[in-house]
């Protein structure tokens, strides 16, 4: 038996100021890819999807100290995110083999 | 030294197999098990969306520069709270208790942004009821909120212990644990942003 880890070597608030521009460029370029829907056509939902992935990364590898955290966590977190996608993606599946494709209005 | 100095140089010890405090493991648990419950009220959305039969439709009631702020709003309470921790660790707690009445009241203002935009459907004849997409759409943002107001009191709680003496730099761990669903708010909030309002219809 031992203690808890001690807090966590992370970074200051430049990281977190350096994180938060990040996260406000990610989300001033969804919009704008949302504004230029007609001009991006098929692109632009994988690239919201992308910028959406890049901000959820940020928030969870920084600001909640994933990335400096003990890797026990980032398994625990990955697999309830893994069962969450893997039922997604098999309901997805399912819809599609009925001929009713998600997205489709 | 001062008090808090004292303080923040004897955290509360607790005894643990893995090297990670309990409350920690049990928040991220949590938080893995709630990745599957807005997992299937995101799924449900996806399933229905596009087949509404009646209107009012998505696209005549989303008002995207209005969201847009709301984002940007929750994303700033996540900065901030960041900040109270780092304070807090710091045993600064005039800085603590600064960020961290900033962050309830950004929360406060996200929530109150959600209130208008419902308000404002719900007077555009869209309600929980009418169609597909408002009950998916109620369902999904509803419990969001929902969780957003438990956040706020949550936060609100562990401000007024800081007056009382209950929350010091020794505590830092479970003010840690709060930082965490506060940030698991926000991220559900950049996919749901991403998926029910930018996505295109």
């Amino acid at each position: 038996m031992h203690g808890p880890a001690p807090a966590h070597a992370q970074p200051g608030p430049a990281t977190w100021i350096r994180v938060l521009v990040l996260l406000t460029i990610a989300t001033v370029l969804e919009v704008l890819t949302y504004a230029f829907e007609s001009t991006l056509g098929a692109l632009t939902a994988p690239i919201l999807i992308l910028f959406a992935i890049a901000k959820f990364v940020l928030v969870v590898a920084y600001y909640m100290h994933l990335k400096f955290d003990n890797r026990i966590l980032t398994g625990i977190f990955a697999w309830g995110m893994l069962i969450a996608i893997s039922i997604f993606a098999a309901m997805a599946a399912l819809y599609h083999i009925y001929g009713q494709p998600l997205l489709t209005p | 030294m001062s008090q808090a100095h004292a303080a923040a140089s004897h955290p509360v010890e607790e005894h643990t197999t893995t090297g990670i405090s309990h409350n920690r493991l049990m928040m991220w648990t949590f938080l893995a098990s709630d990745c599957m419950f807005f997992g299937s009220l995101i799924w449900v959305y996806f399933a229905y969306r596009g087949r509404y039969f009646e209107p009012p439709y998505p696209r005549d009631l989303l008002d995207i520069p209005y969201t847009s702020v709301s984002a940007a709003v929750l994303l700033l309470s996540s900065f901030s709270i960041v900040m109270a921790l780092t304070a807090l660790e710091r045993a600064d707690m005039k800085g603590f208790r600064g960020w961290l009445l900033g962050t309830i009241l950004l929360g406060a203002l996200f929530l109150g942004g959600q209130y208008y935009e419902f308000t404002t459907f719900y007077h555009e004849g869209l309600t929980l009821t009418s169609n597909l997409f408002g009950t998916t759409f109620f369902v999904l943002t509803g419990f969001h909120g929902t969780h957003v107001f438990i956040g706020i009191v949550w936060l609100l709680v562990q401000w007024l212990l800081s007056y009382f003496g209950k929350l010091t730099p020794a505590h830092v761990e479970r003010f840690f644990v709060t930082t965490l669903y506060w940030h698991f708010v926000d991220i559900v909030w950049i996919i749901i942003f991403m998926l029910v309002y930018l996505m295109p219809y």
